[in-house]
């Protein structure tokens, strides 16, 4: 087995993910039968892959006996679900309407020039994901933004490197992986 | 009883109509979009808007219940203003173009908004992304005409428990389609058409085949061939405003004719055709079982609609063996045009070019089996809708409903009033009993006009139970048993009969499944819209049909005969096994 390293990384990648899919199976062996239970099965679901990869909706939409285009509906229409792999960061500005006349729109153009990616995409080197979102139900700190669970209040554009920089080695950043994030 | 007033009309009205209801029983019309009787009521499109009296906002009559003493005005400035609102906003987002868009003809949008009295559009905002999906090969999508009323998801959903279609996203950026706004083929869909004959717009149509008609009839090389299902003669005269349930098979026989067609033929010939194979693959499954006690699939289903052929495939691979080998009247017809047919008038296969008229989108998709070539090329070449040929006869500037009627040609065009019924739901079972029941016991099947009374109509689930009496030598294996079948029509039906199965819960030793409501009368390929008092207009035609033929038992047609006697040998033999029966594949699931 441990004849070269390569291989037994990849043994070690497909270990996990059996065991992860092995999670999601009891996960929906819980739900199966619960009326609603659709969305939180998707929620634990990305909690345990970072994100909703094919198979794992396919494997879900089997399961609980939904068409994928159903499935897929949900996810789609759901800001907080998210279908591609996402960086170490999941870096969340907030568009509420508070946020949003506060500045939070300079915000989110500083962060996509910086980071060189739109929303909904991921740094090429894996460590940040952008998305926006509705409202974090903080909008007398606005505006507010997220990196993984933690928040930044009063955020300014011009401030939005240091933030960003703080995680790219940082003690932020490993506390933030700390606390779960994938 | 409740009383209610409507327009100043004093009406009485039951508990829990809607006030939609009321007004259609009154002869009041209220416009809707997003309303499906029998199907949808979400309140969604607030087209059908009313004034209710002491109501703060206008109510949307779909969804609202009557109540007693309730005053009601359909007919105000307030709702009239309303109601145009509506409809602006959607043309505003709408991307078409009524002059080449293939609906204009009966296109709802369209209708309603001119019995609205729009003649510019006010608003001028974003557009819908106009994406055209073409990548099955029976139903074109086109987002742009689409005003996401939501009717095809809940055909698609909640009639046909297939669940191709759903709304994606949201805001702005909804899309009614399939996952993540993929195309139709990467998702389970069966081709049935439902959605398209429910579609309001010209959101979902039928995969065109009129230019590759056009383009055969023209190509000196080729001997086009036409069959026409048996649904269609009960339907066509509808695009030329005909009522429903007008036969018009003389008619449609001239008309073929008119287009260049050189032989006009039947698919009642190779439904008959059908009775006998199927017919006697039920048999001999029985004789396995209860002679030989073997272990046989029963109940056998039928196999003659090609959307419950992909919905085996897709949702229980495990009933594959259950599903009738033999092809599809359509398919039979094709592989018998080009050998038997053919060889006769001194043809290769290569130069036949066969055409079938159909009800149904499916049947596009079935053409297109690789299973379907066993003429050695494509048995069925081009297969237009009720729809398409409506459309076909009227570019050819031919006044259809002042036609003569014409006889179909002979051998391939003779048919029993057996073959007739095969377009409504209980049909392919009654005309196999027709047939089985002389049979085993020589005698003729003991009901009034040969009509298996509970077997017929619309109801989505019929059963029925014949004990077996009488029998012939050959067949007394089967004396005293009882022969336990069922009729369904509508996938979602045919999803609870299937369960029902595999949970024991019922048993049967033959099913009848016809993918649309109704059966094939309701195909997704007939003229629009198709409602229960359209259906059963249709269904009662096509009894009329049946009952004014000579010939109404299959084993009777004299052609049949005469192609086993010619052609094909015996029933179940070699030649029918190749040309006539085919396989099924286990498909994804997801
Ligand atoms: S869908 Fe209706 S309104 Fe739209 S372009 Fe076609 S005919 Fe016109
Ligand atoms: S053709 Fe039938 S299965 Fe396919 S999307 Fe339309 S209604 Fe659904
Ligand atoms: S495709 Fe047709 S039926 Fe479906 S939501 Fe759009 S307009 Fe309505
Ligand atoms: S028809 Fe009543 S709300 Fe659409």
């Amino acid at each position: 087995m441990n004849k070269s390293k390569g291989k037994a990384c990849m043994c070690e990648v497909a270990a996990n993910r059996s065991v992860l899919l092995k999670r999601l199976d009891a996960v929906l062996d819980e739900y199966v039968s619960k009326p609603g239970g659709l969305i939180p099965v998707l929620q634990i679901a990305q909690g345990i892959f970072g994100y909703l990869p094919e198979d794992v909706l396919k494997q879900i939409c089997l399961r609980m006996n939904k068409s994928y285009s159903e499935v897929a509906g949900v996810v789609s229409f759901y800001s907080f679900f998210s279908t591609t792999k996402r960086g170490r960061y999941l870096v969340r500005v907030c568009m509420g309407t508070a946020c949003y006349v506060r500045g939070g729109k300079q915000v989110l153009d500083a962060i996509k020039q910086h980071l060189k990616i739109d929303v909904g995409e991921t740094t090429p080197d894996g460590k940040f994901t952008l998305e926006t979102a509705r409202c974090f139900g903080a909008c007398g700190l606005a505006p507010v933004m997220m990196v993984n669970d933690v928040v930044h209040q009063r955020v300014k554009a011009a401030r939005v490197q240091d933030i960003l920089d703080q995680y790219r080695q940082g003690e932020k950043g490993k506390r933030a992986a700390r606390k779960g994030w994938k | 009883m409740l009383t209610i007033t409507i327009d100043s009309r004093q009406v009485h009205a039951d508990e829990g109509n809607t006030i939609l209801d009321v007004a259609r029983r009154e002869g009041i019309r209220i416009p809707t979009l997003c309303y499906l009787e029998g199907v949808q009521a979400i309140g969604a499109c607030r087209l059908c808007v009313v004034e209710v009296e002491g109501a703060k906002t206008l109510m949307a009559s779909c969804v609202t219940p009557v109540v007693d003493g309730m005053i009601i005005r359909t007919n105000t400035r307030r709702v009239r203003d309303a109601r145009r609102t509506v409809m602006e906003l959607l043309l505003s987002e709408h991307v078409g173009d009524c002059k080449t868009c293939s609906r204009s003809e009966d296109c709802e949008l369209r209708k309603i908004a001119a019995e609205l009295g729009i003649d510019t559009i006010e608003y001028q905002g974003a557009t819908t992304n106009s994406v055209i999906d073409m990548s099955t090969p029976g139903i074109l999508r086109d987002n742009g005409k689409c005003i996401k009323c939501r009717r095809c998801v809940a055909v698609c959903t909640q009639v046909q428990a297939v669940g191709a279609i759903f709304p994606q996203f949201r805001g702005f950026k909804t899309t009614i389609g399939p996952a993540f706004g993929k195309e139709l083929a990467d998702v389970p869909c069966v081709q049935c058409g439902q959605c398209a004959a429910v579609c309001p717009t010209g959101a979902i149509v039928e995969i065109s085949h009129i230019d590759k008609v056009w383009n055969a009839l023209e190509d000196k090389s080729k001997t086009v061939v036409v069959q026409t299902a048996p649904a269609v003669r009960a339907s066509l005269g509808e695009c030329f405003d005909l009522p429903p349930g007008t036969l018009v098979t003389g008619k449609m026989v001239t008309a073929l004719r008119r287009l260049g067609f050189a032989t006009v033929f039947d698919t009642n010939f190779s439904a008959d055709l059908t009775i006998i194979e199927e017919g006697m693959e039920l048999l001999s499954r029985l004789r396995k079982c209860v002679e030989g006690g073997e272990k046989v699939a029963l109940p056998q289903f039928t196999s003659c609609s090609p959307g419950w052929v992909k919905y085996v495939e897709y949702f229980y691979p495990e009933f594959i063996p259950n599903v009738s080998t033999c092809k599809s009247p359509q398919q039979m017809f094709g592989a018998m045009a080009k050998t038997y047919w053919a060889e006769k008038i001194g043809k290769r296969a290569e130069d036949m070019f066969v055409v079938s008229i159909m009800p149904c989108h499916a049947k596009k998709f079935e053409a297109e089996r690789p299973e379907m070539n066993d003429s050695g090329v494509q048995d069925v070449d081009a297969v237009l809708t009720t729809r398409e040929l409506g459309k076909m006869i009227k570019e050819a500037g031919i006044d259809f409903v002042s036609l003569p009627d014409e006889e179909m040609d002979r051998i391939l065009g003779v048919s029993s009033g057996a073959a007739d019924i095969f377009a409504n739901s209980g049909g392919v079972m009654e005309a196999a009993l027709r047939t089985a029941w002389e049979v085993i016991t020589g005698r003729e099947l003991p009901f009034e006009k040969l009509h298996v009374v509970t077997l017929a109509g619309l109801k989505g689930i019929k059963e029925a139970e014949v004990e077996i009496k009488g029998t012939v030598p050959e067949w007394s294996f089967l004396e005293g048993v009882v022969l336990k079948v069922a009729v369904v029509s509508g996938l979602g039906n045919a999803r609870s009969v299937l369960e029902n199965i595999k949970s024991g819960a019922k048993t049967y030793h033959f099913v009848e499944v016809m993918t649309c409501p109704g059966g094939c009368v309701g195909g997704g390929g007939q003229p629009r819209i198709t409602t229960d008092e359209v259906r059963q207009k249709r269904l009662d035609a096509i009894y009329r049909e049946d009952e004014g033929k000579q010939l109404r038992k299959s084993h009777d047609n004299p052609k049949i005969k005469q192609l086993y006697g010619e052609f094909l040998g015996a029933p179940l033999g070699q030649k029918s096994h190749h040309l006539l029966h085919t396989t099924y594949v286990q498909r994804e699931k997801v």
